[in-house]
């Protein structure tokens, strides 16, 4: 079992849905937030190319905010989630360091958090918030290990990349092309 | 030009709630919130959202008496399940720490604003004695309303109740009137709210300045991405690469104002190359012959050197439509208030869908059928002894409804007669109508001014009583009863009481006709007795409504092909491709293009759209929107932008041809524009000039229309024909 999302990007429209939403779901404090908007214009007008990405913690293989937690807060759960134990967390801001997204923040409470994936979605059978919501449908969320999932089947027929691959952190968001 | 200043508004206001911090109105407001808190537990109640007009049917979820989150009504047609981020994002309204809190009689000069809190009772009692006094001395239709939404529909049956019917919204005369005249006169009908447009079955699509998915009208976005998902043939014309544009297999970036020339060449391509639907011309068309006659000379070459695009992008692009027709729709977008002859512009559009034979078909034009809910039996309205003032002797012959630009004209001018009294629900009119100047011209001529409003918006700040309304997701409303491809019936219902003395929209308007002697008017002594009278005359179940939020009828035939009669309600009873009634009014009766006035060497086209996470101008006071987008920005061309050597993040203000200095903006230089125009979102700027602008949320689209056109056919006020330099602050 490893869940990853997978996100086509030639259906988002930006529209920002995901972000408002993790922000309702998850009690995401003011001026912070989980999820956000990126996109990447390439060429001269009017010769252009838009990609529009809606981006969070990538919920790596090999991520370095686990690695370098010198509590053991940051933790992986079976099914790849990437978490932070609030209660262990001293707050020391190494895993922002460390995280090549920049993916996490401090919580006005003092300890580091970050996209769950929506740990305690998944646990009732719902996918992540950001995914139910999606106007357009751009989202999908599932078990990477198996063949006959939705997202197992998008990433064998579709152009596919990661963010920052180079950084060698195995990230588990996918965008489709 | 006045400035104005919803800070210094709401500023005041909070001051002074926190100077009567121990009445009992606000005890109670404590009192009740108190309570709120108290419950625990979680538990979710079906409504349909307002934070735009679509009307998309929600689920709240209260979690521990407080609302955690709304999410789509999966029963709802228009919204299957799934909202757009103001409806996630409406809870933010809620918990505005600065929501008006009690009504408020202004104290000093209109426009300073200065307030006085007062309880409900002493409000209608200053609003009854004024709207008494203008009935007596110039007559009841000298009390104009202004609305938008469906919350003012009590509005105006108290108003006409009292003896007026003059009553407008910005949505026809700043929006989407043009295209709906355009379309009336040559198919008959108007498009209305949401078009009939089947962008779930079309196989091509062509947007010409329509930005979709920019612009989050729900249903038709989640359809479009479906589109996109299944490959259907995108067109997009815009002077912008839109998001739109990005999904499109052909992009013409158009010069801004030519769109019409570009329609013309399109059309001329189809009817010289015969690509057509020759037996849905023959059958349903009148006038082609004048009408191919008319458009012989708009040929691609002369299309492409008004527009600047290419011969061969306008041919190969028309033949792409009709490769695809009649799934090709021609989509006739939303605000059109441009060039001042937009409603021949938005004829083109819908002549063009004519030639593809879209109109009546799958993929193209579909016919809406709404549930059968009866009105509720009110007593007769009083006549009304002087026709509307907004359109005197139908000087825009061609108006399917009110011009809120008229009844402001009235206002200032007195004729035909002279309005003394404003009811302002739900429409922020300093941003909404051009030139802000003429608005608080005419508002100084008003005996009587009331804005009704959930946040103290601009407009708020200019009204002598301020009435405190409940957000939608504390009241009661109107049945919603919208054309779709499927009859429904959706309600609304309270999630959690207000805070404070906040009101819903049908208490505020029946307590003031019970003041005015008119609570004959209103026979239901609750709201709920009249939605369920309604409801359940219709043979319908109120609880079944009431617990699942949307009520679904039987589905009717959309298509000709199915069944719907292909009648044209115009005067030829055919779909009019040349149009006696436009040439007796004296215009064109084909479209006919005429270059649009440039502006001055160095300067810029100002030209402005929507973004998803904002509703024109009344939710930039959500929290929770605002922090996700706080202020506009200014696209700027990116070769342009190193040229006056700018770049993203650098603030400029715009100066426009009368000389009118923005408020701070930030520059996005980006590849994304033409070279010639500007572009950015509208609804920011609310900040008032000469304050300091530290707070900076942008620079505001209207302060900067201080020119606009009139469409002679319609009255609707085009607005993109300003232009602005820019003066760079670093």
């Amino acid at each position: 079992m490893r869940y990853a999302m997978v996100i086509d990007t030639r259906l988002c429209v930006g529209c920002m849905n995901c972000v408002v939403a993790c922000k309702t779901e998850n009690n995401v404090p003011d001026g912070f937030c989980r999820d956000w908007i990126t996109e990447t214009v390439r060429g001269e007008f009017p010769d252009v190319r838009l990609e529009i990405r809606s981006e969070r913690c990538n919920h790596c293989d090999n991520p370095p905010c686990v690695s370098c937690c010198p509590t053991g807060a940051s933790h992986v759960r079976e099914g790849g989630f990437v978490m932070v134990e609030k209660n262990k967390c001293i707050g020391c801001k190494a895993c922002l360091l460390a995280c090549p997204y920049d993916a996490r923040f401090t919580h006005p409470d003092g300890y580091v958090s970050k996209c769950t994936f929506c740990i305690h979605r998944i646990a009732e059978g719902l996918d992540p918030a950001c995914v139910s919501v999606c106007p357009t449908h751009c989202m999908f969320f599932g078990d990477v290990d198996d063949p006959a999932s939705g997202v197992s089947k998008l990433l064998t027929t579709r152009q596919h990349h990661t963010l920052l691959p180079e950084a060698g952190c195995r990230p588990h968001v996918f965008f489709l092309t | 030009m006045h400035a104005l200043s919803r800070r210094r508004f709401l500023k005041i206001s909070a001051g002074s709630v926190a100077a009567l911090g121990a009445s009992g109105v606000i005890a109670s407001g404590f009192a009740r919130r108190a309570s709120q808190a108290a419950e625990k537990g979680t538990r979710t109640v079906p409504t349909y959202c307002n934070v735009c007009f679509w009307k998309c049917g929600a689920i709240a979820t209260v979690r521990d008496g407080k609302i955690w989150k709304i999410e789509g009504n999966p029963l709802d047609p228009l919204s299957n399940g799934r909202l757009c981020p103001r409806g996630t994002g409406g809870i933010g309204a809620n918990y505005d720490p600065d929501r008006l809190r009690t009504p408020l009689i202004r104290v000093s000069a209109r426009g300073k604003e200065q307030w006085k809190e007062v309880t409900w009772d002493e409000a209608f009692d200053y609003i009854a004695e004024r709207m008494g006094k203008i009935k007596e001395e110039h007559g009841p239709e000298s009390v104009a309303l202004f609305s938008h939404g469906i919350g003012g529909t009590f509005f105006k049956h108290t108003l006409r109740a009292y003896g007026s019917a003059n009553g407008a919204a910005p949505s026809f005369a700043q929006c989407r009137g043009p295209r709906d005249t355009g379309f009336e006169l040559t198919f008959g009908t108007g498009l209305g709210s949401p078009e009939p447009t089947d962008i779930e079955n079309a196989r091509c699509i062509v947007l010409i300045g329509c930005h979709l998915g920019e612009n989050m009208h729900n249903t038709q976005v989640q359809e479009f991405a479906a589109a996109v998902q299944r490959k259907a043939t995108v067109i997009v014309a815009d002077p912008r690469f839109s998001v739109a544009a990005s999904k499109a297999k052909h992009y013409l970036p158009v010069k801004p104002g030519t769109d019409l020339a570009l329609l013309l060449g399109w059309m001329n391509v189809l009817v010289t190359e015969k690509l057509y639907d020759v037996d849905y011309v023959t059958e349903h068309g009148h006038g082609f012959d004048e009408f191919c006659e008319a458009i012989a000379t708009c040929t691609p070459e002369w299309a492409a050197a008004e527009t600047g695009l290419n011969v061969e992008s306008i041919r190969e692009t028309a033949r792409e439509m009709a490769r695809h027709r009649p799934a090709t729709l021609v989509h006739p977008g939303r605000r059109v208030n441009w060039y001042g002859d937009d409603a021949q512009r938005s004829r083109a559009i819908a002549l063009l869908n004519a030639l593809l034979g879209s109109w009546g078909r799958k993929g193209g034009f579909y016919t809406p059928s709404m549930m059968p809910i009866p009105d509720y039996p009110y007593p007769p309205y009083p006549e009304t002894k002087r026709p509307k003032v907004d359109n005197p002797d139908k000087r825009y012959p061609f108006a399917g409804d009110s011009i809120t630009t008229g009844i402001r004209e009235a206002t200032i001018t007195g004729k035909p007669y002279p309005i003394k009294g404003w009811f302002v629900y739900a429409t922020n009119l300093i941003q909404a109508l051009p030139n802000q100047e003429e608005t608080i011209r005419a508002i100084q001529n008003l005996d009587l001014m009331v804005v009704i409003d959930v946040a103290g918006s601009e407009i708020a700040g200019w009204a002598d009583v301020v009435l405190p309304e409940a957000t939608y997701l504390e009241r009661f409303e109107e049945l919603h009863i919208g054309p779709f491809k499927q009859p429904f019936v959706g309600i609304r219902q309270p999630v959690v009481e207000p805070p404070h003395d906040q009101k819903p929209n049908w208490w505020i308007a029946k307590r003031l006709a019970e003041k005015l002697g008119l609570g004959a008017y209103y026979p239901w002594e609750d709201v709920e007795d009249y939605l369920k009278w309604r409801v359940e005359d219709a043979g319908l179940s109120y609880a079944e409504l009431k617990e699942k939020g949307i009520l679904l009828g039987e589905k009717e035939p959309l298509y000709f092909a199915d069944g719907v009669p292909a009648e044209f309600d115009t005067p030829s009873g055919k779909i009019e491709f040349y149009s006696e009634q436009l040439a007796e009014a004296g215009f064109d009766p084909v479209p006919r293009y005429t270059p649009h006035e440039e502006g001055p060497p160095g300067s810029f086209r100002l030209l402005f759209g929507r973004a998803p996470v904002h509703t024109f101008a009344t939710t930039q006071t959500n929290p929770l929107l605002s922090e996700m987008m706080k202020e506009n920005e200014l696209w700027l061309n990116a070769a342009v932008a190193r040229r006056l050597k700018l770049k993203s993040g650098d603030r400029v203000r715009l100066r426009n041809q009368d000389g009118i200095t923005s408020h701070s903006i930030k520059v996005k230089a980006t590849n994304r524009i033409r070279t010639d125009c500007v572009y950015m979102v509208h609804g920011f700027g609310q900040t008032a000039k000469g304050l300091p602008s530290a707070a900076g949320n942008g620079a505001s689209t209207s302060q900067m229309v201080t020119r606009y056109k009139v469409d002679p056919l319609m009255g609707g006020t085009a607005v993109n024909v300003n232009f602005v330099t820019l003066e760079s602050e670093s």
